[in-house]
C-alpha cells in the first residue's frame, strides 16, 4: 500500500467494530431491562399507589390496576415484553414520566442532553489541551525546575472524582468569594434565546462545573503524555534533530509532541465512561440542567421510566463516542493500520 | 553452586540493592502512609472514641469544629472536636465509621474483580482461539458500559444494599481492565524463552500461567489493583452522593449527600461536607501516589524523570 494514500477502514474491521457496538448496546439494554424485573415491586401497583397518595382515594382501583397492567404491557409473555422494549428503545420511546405525567421521557431527555453534551465537549477540550501541555513539559528536558515541581503538584487532584473538586470550588468561588453563581445553568431573570444576557449567563454558570471537571481530568492526559514523551525522547529522529542543532523548543513542538499526542486519543476511548458519569454527578451538585439533574430528580420522585431512559441514553452516548474514536483514529494517525488492512 | 555460596551471593546482591530498591520509592511510601493512617484512624478511633455518636440525635446540633464558630455564634466543644451536623451526628464518629466502610467497598470490589480479571486474562491470552475471542469481545463490551448507570437502575428498582453487596455489585464492572491488561502482557510473554522452556519440559498450562508467568506481572497487578480500587470507590461515592448506596451504615459519600441535601453550603457549615470531602480526597491522593510509585517499579524508564 502506498504510504501516502489516505488510510481506509477495511470492511472486516468496520464490521467487527459495529458488531461489538451493537452487542454493547443490546447487553446494556438487556441489563437495565432485567434488573427491574427482578424487583418484587409491580410498576402498575406503584403507579396506583402514587395516584392514591396524591388524590387520597382512587375509585375503581381494581379496574385501574388491570388497565395499567395492560397499558404497561405486563400481561404479555416476557419474551414479547422484551422485544417490544427493544423496539421502543430503537425508536427512543421510553414511555411517559410518572412525576411529570404525561410528558414523554424522550422529550425530557432531549431538553437535558444539549446541556450535558455542551459542558462535556467544553471541559474535554480544555482539559485535553492543558493536560497534554503539562505532560509534555513534565517530560521535556529543557523545562525550568520550578515547573517540574509545580506541575506534578497540580496533578495531585487527578485522582479525585469531580464531585469533590466541584464542592471545593463551589464553596470557594460561589459561597465564600461570591464571584460566580452557586447553581443552575443560567440565571433566573434571563430569557433563554440568542441574546447576550443569556449567553453571558450560561457562560458564567458553566465556568465552575467545567473547571471542576478540568482540574481533575487534565492529569490523566498529562500522565499519558509524560509516558509517551519519555518514549519519544529516546527515538532516533529526536536525537538526529538535536544533532542537527535545531532549537529545543522547535524539537519539542515539531518532533516530540506531534508524535506523542496521537496515541492519547485512544486513551480517551477508555476513559469516556468514567468522564460522563463523573460529569453527571457534577451536574447534580451544581443543579445544572443536564442529565445529572434529570436523573437525580427522577431518583427522588421514584420516576423509573426516566431513570431507565436516561441511563440507556448515557450508555448509548458512551458507546457511540468509543465507536467514533476507534473509527477515526487511523485517519488521524497513519502509522496505525487496522487488523486486516495491508 | 552450593547452597551456602548461593546464600552469600544473595546477601551481596541485597546489600548492593539496599539503596536502590525500586519498591522503596517516595511516592509508594507516602501513598501507603496516607492509606495506613486512614485505617489507623479508623482502628484507634473505634478504641478511643464513642462510635455510637453516629446515631441521629446523639449530640447537640450544628456545632462547629474546634477553633471556629457557627452562624449562631456557638463555640466548639471538646466533646465534639470536629463538630456535629444538623441531625446531631458527631463528625469525628462519622469519619471513624464511614472512612473504612468506603475503603472496604473498594477493596472487596477490586479483590473479586482482580481475581476474575487474572483468570480471564490468562485464559484469553494463553489459550487463544474462540476463548480469546469471547473474552475479548465481552470485556470490550463491558468496559464501555458505565457502571454508575447500571447501578443507579439496580438501586432504584431493587433498593437497599449493604457494604458487601455493594462491593460485589461493583466487582461486576471492575474485571474488564485487568483482563485486557493481563491478556496483552500474556500475549507478549507467551513467546519468551522461559515459557517455551517450561512448555517443552512438560509443565501444565495451569503451572505455566500461574507459577511461571504470574510472578512477572506482580508490579502490573498491584498497579491495576490500586487503579480499580480507585474506580470502585469513585463509583460507590457517586452512588452515595445521589442518595443511593448503603443506607443503614454511614459512608463518606452519604455524609456528603446529606450535607448537600441540607444546604450545608448555604448555611456555611463547611465542616459537614468539607471533612468527608477532604478525607476522601486524601484517600484518593494516597491511592494515586501508590499507583505512581508502582508505575516506577514496573517501568524503570520513569525512575530518572
Amino acid at each position: 500500500m502506498n504510504a501516502n494514500a489516505a488510510p481506509k477502514i477495511p470492511f472486516s474491521y468496520l464490521k467487527n467494530r459495529l458488531i461489538t457496538f451493537f452487542i454493547t448496546v443490546i447487553i446494556a439494554a438487556t441489563i437495565i431491562w432485567i434488573i427491574p424485573r427482578l424487583s418484587p415491586v409491580d410498576p402498575a401497583e406503584a403507579m396506583l399507589g402514587r395516584m392514591a397518595s396524591s388524590a387520597g382515594f382512587v375509585e375503581n382501583a381494581d379496574q385501574i390496576l388491570l388497565d395499567l397492567r395492560t397499558q404497561f404491557g405486563l400481561n404479555e409473555p416476557l419474551w414479547q415484553q422484551y422485544l417490544i422494549y427493544l423496539k421502543n428503545l430503537a425508536t427512543f420511546d421510553f414511555g411517559v414520566s410518572v412525576a411529570n405525567f404525561p410528558t414523554p421521557v424522550s422529550q425530557m431527555i432531549a431538553a437535558a442532553l444539549p446541556w450535558t453534551i455542551g459542558l462535556m465537549i467544553l471541559s474535554l477540550i480544555i482539559s485535553f489541551i492543558i493536560g497534554n501541555a503539562a505532560g509534555a513539559f513534565m517530560a521535556w528536558e529543557e523545562t525550568p525546575k520550578l515547573w517540574k515541581v509545580l506541575i506534578p503538584a497540580g496533578m495531585i487532584f487527578t485522582s479525585i472524582p469531580p464531585i469533590l473538586s466541584g464542592l471545593l470550588l463551589m464553596w470557594l468561588f460561589a459561597s465564600q468569594l461570591e464571584w460566580l453563581p452557586l447553581s443552575g445553568s443560567y440565571g433566573l431573570f434571563v430569557t433563554p434565546g440568542w441574546n447576550w444576557q443569556f449567553i453571558f449567563s450560561v457562560v458564567e454558570h458553566g465556568i465552575l462545573p467545567a473547571l471542576s471537571i478540568v482540574i481533575v481530568t487534565f492529569g490523566f492526559w498529562a500522565l499519558g503524555m509524560r509516558g509517551l514523551m519519555t518514549t519519544v525522547q529516546g527515538e532516533d529522529y529526536v536525537q538526529l534533530a538535536k544533532a542537527k542543532g535545531l532549537r529545543p523548543r522547535y524539537i519539542l513542538y515539531r518532533y516530540m509532541i506531534r508524535n506523542a499526542i496521537l496515541p492519547q486519543i485512544t486513551a480517551f476511548a477508555l476513559k469516556i465512561g468514567l468522564m460522563v458519569t463523573g460529569q453527571i454527578l457534577v451536574e447534580r451538585i451544581f443543579s445544572y440542567n443536564g442529565m445529572g439533574k434529570l436523573i437525580y430528580d427522577a431518583i427522588l420522585n421514584q420516576d423509573f421510566a426516566v431513570i431507565q431512559g436516561a441511563s440507556y441514553i448515557i450508555i448509548l452516548m458512551t458507546a457511540v463516542s468509543v465507536l467514533i474514536v476507534d473509527l477515526i483514529y487511523p485517519f488521524i494517525d497513519p502509522r496505525i493500520r487496522h487488523e486486516g488492512s495491508k | 553452586m552450593t547452597v551456602s555460596e548461593d546464600k552469600a551471593q544473595k546477601l551481596r546482591m541485597k546489600r548492593l540493592k539496599r539503596f536502590d530498591n525500586p519498591w522503596l520509592n517516595t511516592k509508594l511510601l507516602t501513598g501507603t502512609g496516607i492509606i495506613l493512617s486512614i485505617l489507623l484512624l479508623a482502628l484507634l478511633g473505634r478504641l478511643f472514641w464513642n462510635t455510637d455518636l453516629v446515631y441521629i440525635g446523639s449530640a447537640p446540633l450544628n456545632l462547629p469544629p474546634l477553633g471556629f464558630d457557627n452562624i449562631r455564634g456557638d463555640g466548639a466543644s471538646w466533646a465534639h472536636p470536629l463538630g456535629t451536623q444538623s441531625s446531631g451526628r458527631d463528625m469525628l464518629a462519622l469519619l471513624i465509621v464511614g472512612a473504612p466502610n468506603t475503603l472496604i467497598i473498594g477493596i472487596i470490589a477490586s479483590l473479586l474483580g482482580m481475581t476474575i480479571g487474572i483468570v480471564l486474562g490468562f485464559y484469553a491470552g494463553f489459550i487463544g482461539g474462540i476463548t480469546d475471542d469471547f473474552i475479548r469481545i465481552l470485556s470490550d463490551v463491558m468496559i464501555t458500559i458505565p457502571p454508575l448507570m447500571v447501578l443507579i437502575v439496580f438501586q432504584t428498582s431493587i433498593g437497599e444494599v449493604g457494604i458487601v453487596t455493594m462491593g460485589l455489585l461493583l466487582a461486576g464492572f471492575m474485571w474488564q481492565s485487568p483482563t485486557r491488561l493481563i491478556r496483552a502482557q500474556v500475549l507478549s510473554m507467551k513467546q519468551s524463552g522461559y515459557v517455551r522452556m517450561a512448555k517443552l519440559s512438560g509443565a501444565s498450562s495451569f503451572d505455566i500461567m500461574f507459577k511461571e508467568m504470574l510472578p512477572n506481572l506482580i508490579p502490573y497487578l498491584f498497579g491495576s489493583f490500586i487503579a480499580i480500587v480507585t474506580t470502585a470507590i469513585v463509583t460507590a461515592v457517586g452512588l452515595e452522593t445521589l442518595g443511593l448506596g448503603p443506607q443503614r451504615v454511614p459512608t463518606l459519600g452519604k455524609v456528603i449527600y446529606e450535607a448537600i441535601d441540607s444546604a450545608a453550603l448555604l448555611r456555611n457549615m463547611w465542616w459537614w461536607w468539607g471533612i468527608p470531602t477532604l478525607s476522601l480526597a486524601s484517600m484518593f491522593i494516597g491511592l494515586l501516589l501508590i499507583n505512581l510509585g508502582l508505575d516506577e517499579v514496573a517501568n524503570p524508564r520513569l525512575r530518572k524523570v
